[in-house]
């Protein structure tokens, strides 16, 4: 959050599908140089909400503001400025990477040179000549991405990056999305994953059914939940009788292999296991967003 | 590179790099060409096979003019020994069998093949009759002057070669269009072009570009091949009018694909409607079989399809001998077909898939 110059704001936004409401009456505000998450499950509304942000998509009604211009209708000039990945890795059929990005970045008139430094930046050097179709889920998703920013955007909007990879994939691509903001670039991304909101923004929306049910930075959302924090030693360290008799804890659970502490005073339960000796495998869980969310729903969250 | 330059470029190698596109468009007509070029072939294996055995001195003596024009007629083989000759001639292989003992000229044939028999025939008894007039030195008091008739019928290159040139560039443009179309759709790269700064004017633009380049390639090489000796394929009349033929042509099949593309959801649809409709549109036009040899209901038909006015405008400048005026009706047809489907499509036109 470099400084809260607001890049995008949208105000009121509405879009309805016959009966269902996609986005119900969104309003936000992201600030230059910020990384912002949209986070739900599928269906939540995250895409039509981000489309609509980027221009693809007229609101019913409501406004979108991006860098000052409104978004809708189409406006070559802002799109210059805007660096877009879909959802679906959006390639043209049988082009290797390297043709890829040089087709993409004709269209924004910028030089051959960045090709180069695109792959690099997504580490697909070694793939240039490769056709996209023979690329794996985690290097084209990546070339998307490098799609996305090869004429330099101030705003890069990414739907859904890392659906679909496996877990080293997806921690190769947090990188990049990390190495992209750290360049100042304005970053907004949808994602149902809450590790990945939580490990990569700086502030997210937490959306449902169309709304946006919670927005702030991750860990302050978390904190205002003051939900337990879940503390786990084997088994045999201490028997359940004396974990309950300990100041401060809420709740124990446990099964034949650990024993669940829960509490909102953590020290004082931590001190006192110290005491007893009881800290063999320890494990403390503070709440995440999946906390808030079943908080906020009333349901588990189910990607 | 402008980006004009550059979608254009995108798309021509998306095309060369799909195999199955290029077989269709390119390969498959021209085997086509070949094939049917090879086997009804040029008229030379159409003259009966006439099998000599020992010298005839007849022939062999012959003026050069007289020998050439028997040429014309059959083709003259020097045999090996009679009973050879003989088993040709009942296979069926050969015509007949001619050998000559004195000022006797001796001619087997077999019955089985009445025509060429009759045919062999006569031309030997009419070469020996204007032998003897010449050697009486009287001079004949009628004459009877010959001229070939350019009959296609008689020629399968010069139909075969205009409709599969039709053929391949109605595949070439229709799943051009089409496949470009859906697939861009179902991954979204029509929406990600949407959002990059180029006018939708510039991407249809160079689609049609790389269509029209494409069946420009595909003109120039199948008239190249078919010219060949072996395949003899003659261009006679305003044959350069092909080129504009073939332009108006592309327009009219890239809207058709254009349509296909628009209403089809997957792009195995796409292709099973693009089959559905150039595939008896081919053979309704006369692209494969001539439509002077089909029913007449074929000729009708013909007359509402685009492959059928550009099959026959090419036949007219082609081959026919016809001039450039010829081409002037198909060509507005093809033209107006294009605008009125294009049209239609741009009505049921998705940016998404859902």
């Amino acid at each position: 959050m470099a400084n809260m110059v607001d890049t995008i704001t949208a105000t009121n936004v509405v879009k309805r599908y016959d009966e269902l409401i996609a986005v119900d009456d969104v309003s936000l505000a992201v600030g230059h140089g910020e990384f912002f998450g949209i986070l739900g499950p599928n269906g939540a509304g995250k895409t039509t909400l981000l489309e609509i942000i980027e221009g693809l998509r007229q609101a019913d009604s409501g406004v979108v503001q991006l860098l000052g211009q409104p978004a809708w209708p189409r406006n070559s000039a802002l799109l210059r400025r805007i660096g877009v990945q879909l959802q679906a890795s959006a390639f043209f059929e049988r082009l290797t990477a390297r043709e890829q990005l040089e087709t993409f970045g004709a269209l924004y008139g910028t030089a051959k040179t960045r090709v180069d430094e695109m792959l690099e930046m997504v580490d697909l050097a070694d793939k240039a000549g490769t056709q996209t179709e023979k690329l794996s889920g985690g290097q084209a998703q990546r070339l998307s991405i490098a799609c996305a920013l090869i004429h330099d955007p101030e705003i890069v909007f990414l739907d859904e990056p890392s659906a679909a990879l496996d877990p080293q994939a997806r921690r190769n691509l947090w990188d990049v999305l990390r190495g992209i903001n750290e360049r100042g670039k304005t970053v907004v991304l949808t994602t149902h994953y809450m590790d990945e909101a939580e490990a990569l923004c700086d502030r997210v929306a937490i959306m449902d059914n169309g709304k946006i049910l919670e927005l702030g930075p991750p860990a302050e959302l978390v904190r205002a939940l003051n939900a337990p924090v879940r503390i786990s030693v084997e088994a045999g360290a201490l028997s359940i009788e004396l974990a309950r008799s300990i100041d401060g804890v809420e709740e124990v659970t446990g099964d034949a292999i650990s024993t669940v502490i829960a509490t909102r005073d953590p020290a004082r339960v931590l001190a006192a296991l110290a005491e007893a000796d009881a800290l063999q495998g320890l494990a403390v869980r503070g709440a995440t967003l999946e906390d808030l969310f079943l908080t906020l729903t009333g349901r588990e969250y189910r990607a | 590179m402008t980006p004009f330059a550059s979608l254009s470029k995108a798309m021509l190698k998306g095309f060369y790099r799909d195999k199955l596109s290029v077989f269709f468009s390119v390969l498959f007509p021209l085997f086509f060409i070949l094939i049917f070029g090879l086997i009804f072939g040029n008229n030379q294996s159409a003259r009966p096979l006439v099998i000599q055995v020992g010298s005839v001195p007849f022939v062999e003596t012959m003026p050069a003019e007289a020998r050439a024009s028997l040429d014309r007629a059959v083709n003259i083989e020097q045999g090996t020994t009679l009973e050879a000759a003989l088993e040709e001639v009942q296979k069926g292989d050969a015509s007949a069998v001619l050998q000559q003992q004195g000022d006797t000229l001796l001619l087997d044939f077999s019955s089985a093949q009445p025509a060429t028999a009759g045919l062999v025939q006569g031309v030997f008894s009419a070469f020996v009759d204007q032998t003897n007039i010449a050697l009486t030195g009287v001079p004949p008091t009628y004459t009877l002057q010959t001229a070939q008739v350019e009959d296609e019928s008689l020629q399968p290159i010069q139909y075969i070669a205009p409709g599969m040139i039709a053929y391949g560039i109605a595949v070439g443009a229709v799943f051009g269009a089409a496949q470009t179309l859906i697939t861009w759709r179902e991954k979204k790269l029509l929406r990600r072009l949407r959002l990059a700064p180029v006018s939708t004017a510039v991407v249809v633009g160079s689609r049609v570009t790389v269509s029209l380049a494409v069946a420009m390639g595909q003109l120039v090489l199948f008239v190249a091949i078919s010219v060949l000796p072996f395949l003899g394929l003659q261009l006679n009349g305003a044959w350069y009018m092909a080129v504009p033929l073939v332009a108006a042509g592309t327009l009219a099949f890239l809207a058709i694909g254009l349509f296909v593309g628009s209403v089809a959801k997957t792009a195995e649809g796409g292709s099973g409607l693009a089959n559905l409709i150039t595939l008896p549109m081919a053979f309704l036009s006369g692209a494969f079989i001539p439509l002077e040899s089909a029913p007449q209901w074929m000729a009708t038909v013909s007359k509402f399809l685009p492959m059928g006015y550009l099959v026959e405008g090419m036949k007219d400048v082609m081959v026919r001998g016809e001039g450039p005026a010829a081409a002037l009706l198909p060509i507005a047809f093809l033209l107006a077909f294009a605008a009125v489907i294009t049209f239609i499509a741009t009505r049921v036109f998705r940016w998404d898939t859902a």
